[in-house]
């Protein structure tokens, strides 16, 4: 009988279990995790905040699942060391544990760059856990003056969860434009006039070059006066427990299509990793969850015998604020489409022959099947790709495709 | 398991199924009280062009992306079915843009919603098969041969 160990008990942990449970339902697993909380998927956070989700609700396989997986799960315990050769881990609570098979779902932690006098500052969050959730929600009340540093993704969510229990939040960025990393200058100025219009004070092209106490110092020369600060600048991959057992890492832990890394018997999915992004044809971090998910159950599989790839891996989200819902994609190579309104835009991205990335504004009905042409790598000359472009849908596909896959079990 | 599965020579673009849909998932009794002067929000929608027609409603996959991509974890199978827990919901969208088909979209209150076979709701068996008058939407067993 074989002995599993998962490090991670996030969306990636969560995902190995199902990949092992789906071909081995003997095999002894035990699942080690810092989060004191059971299985739950980390963007719900903001969502929490705004009262849309509560903590039972926000489990993401229920809280049976370890039980009814047969899972012996640790919380709140940390790996401390791999020692390959001795096929163990080592855990905070000084047990070793032998393995088998190895899979690290190490996520990743957020970044702070060395900012002066953030030591003077008293109330000072991350937030990418539901600890750092429910540490704002005590904090942050109807007069606090919020300052979120970074409006990406995290820091404009956490903004949206928190303006109704704040008395402002205010969102600041050295990037020019709000979501930098997802969005290009035609659209993202919709976006910020959105966030403005439902409240948020964004200070683009700006950011702290000094705290002092209740002040951030800017570097326009602005001082910004706050009660609660979130650094929401990004996240870094966990790699040090594989690094320091001597395993391959790049930005991430390397892994190849199976999620193997390159120590024998040890496997990697989700944050942690950085694997092939078939946009771009280049490894990169795709840390989003639906990719943690395919790479947990991936990774899962093979460690149980499978044979199962993760070989059509983008970045890919889907987000919205105050109503208005943004899609994105892929890599942006060269546009070959846009529509722009003043609420909403459209831009397909294309190279090679194949579409490689997209963001849609507004409208994002049926986004799915621009995904799905990028992840599948579809030639674009055999499809009528001047129909898709205007709107996503199955004509252009042609008959045998429909017939394939409206008509079979897919 | 069986499915919804769509004939397109067969189909006369008549959007029936779109009505019948609507109506079974209205939750109400009477189907003029259900539609009448309201937009209708049907998880099967006919497409096409100006020579053909056809039906596309969720396929159900043998390994749905939805479920693995579902942030809350509200889409889950239920004896093969995936359907969407409602009140675990946020309204991400995620499901719509993983889907290839285009078969999930945001309802009317923000979260996610698609075809779960009519097992929830009164008609008990979907209801655009049953009203389909050329039976270009057929509910039943095929053969599930993957990939």
């Amino acid at each position: 009988m074989k002995k599993y160990l998962i490090i991670g008990g996030s969306i990636a942990g969560v995902s190995c279990v199902e990949g092992i449970r789906s071909r081995d339902e003997e095999g002894e697993i035990t699942l080690v995790t810092a989060e004191p909380f059971s299985n739950y998927g980390r963007p719900l956070i903001s969502y929490y905040l705004e009262g849309k989700t509560d903590i039972p609700r926000m489990s993401w396989r229920g809280e049976d699942f370890y039980e009814k997986n047969r899972v012996d799960v640790r919380h709140a315990v940390t790996a401390e060391k791999l020692e390959p050769e001795a096929k163990r881990v080592i855990l905070s609570t000084g047990e070793a544990l032998p393995y088998d098979e190895l899979c690290l779902c190490l996520g990743s932690h957020p970044f702070s760059p060395r900012f002066e006098g953030l030591e003077t500052v008293e109330n000072r969050f991350f937030f990418t856990t539901l600890s750092d959730a429910l540490a704002l929600e005590k904090t942050v009340t109807k007069a606090s003056r919020v300052l979120i540093v970074g409006a990406g993704f995290i820091g404009l969510k956490c903004a949206e969860g928190l303006r109704d229990r704040a008395g402002s939040v205010t969102v600041c960025d050295l990037a020019e434009r709000a979501m930098s990393a997802n969005l290009d200058a035609d659209c993202a100025p919709i976006l910020e006039k959105h966030l403005a219009e439902n409240g948020l004070r964004l200070m683009l092209g700006d950011t702290v070059t000094r705290f002092e106490g209740q002040t951030a110092h800017m570097k326009s020369g602005k001082d910004v006066g706050f009660d609660v600060l979130v650094i929401a600048i990004g996240t870094r991959p966990n790699v040090s427990l594989l690094a320091e057992a001597g395993g391959s890492v790049g930005k991430g832990i390397l892994v190849g299509e199976g999620m193997e890394t390159s120590l024998p018997g040890v496997w990697a999915a989700g944050d942690c990793t950085e694997s092939m992004d078939v946009s771009a044809g280049a490894p990169g971090l795709l840390a989003v969850l639906p990719n943690a998910s395919l790479q947990g159950f991936c990774a899962g599989a093979n460690m149980a015998g499978g044979s199962e790839k993760f070989d059509k891996g983008i970045k890919m989200n889907s987000i919205g604020f105050f109503g208005l819902h943004i899609m994105s994609a892929g890599t942006y190579t060269e546009p070959v489409y846009t529509e722009l309104t003043d609420t909403g835009c459209k831009k397909l991205f294309a190279k090679d022959g194949v579409l490689t990335g997209f963001i849609l504004l507004g409208d994002t009905a049926r986004a799915g099947i621009y995904t799905s042409l990028i992840r599948e790598r579809t030639p674009l000359a055999s499809i009528d790709f001047e129909a898709v472009k205007r709107e996503p849908s199955l004509v252009p596909f042609g008959r045998d495709y429909r017939a394939k896959k409206l008509g079979g079990a897919v | 398991m069986k499915r919804v599965y769509v004939n397109e020579q067969w189909c006369l673009g008549c959007h029936l199924c779109e009505y019948n849909c609507a109506f079974a998932n209205s939750g109400e009794s009477d189907m003029v009280k259900a539609l009448k002067g309201k937009p209708i929000r049907p998880r099967i929608r006919v497409e096409g062009d100006d020579r053909i027609t056809y039906a596309v409603s969720c396929r159900h996959c043998l390994d749905p992306l939805c479920i693995r991509s579902c942030i809350s974890g509200a889409l889950h199978r239920e004896n093969g079915v995936v359907c969407i827990d409602h009140d675990k919901c946020v309204g991400c969208l995620t499901c719509v843009l993983v889907c290839p088909y285009g078969a999930v979209q945001a309802g009317p209150d923000g979260a996610a919603m698609k075809c779960e076979l009519c097992l929830h709701n009164a008609s008990g068996e979907p209801a655009c098969a049953a009203g389909c008058p050329n039976r270009a939407i057929v509910y039943e067993e095929r053969e599930e041969a993957k990939g």
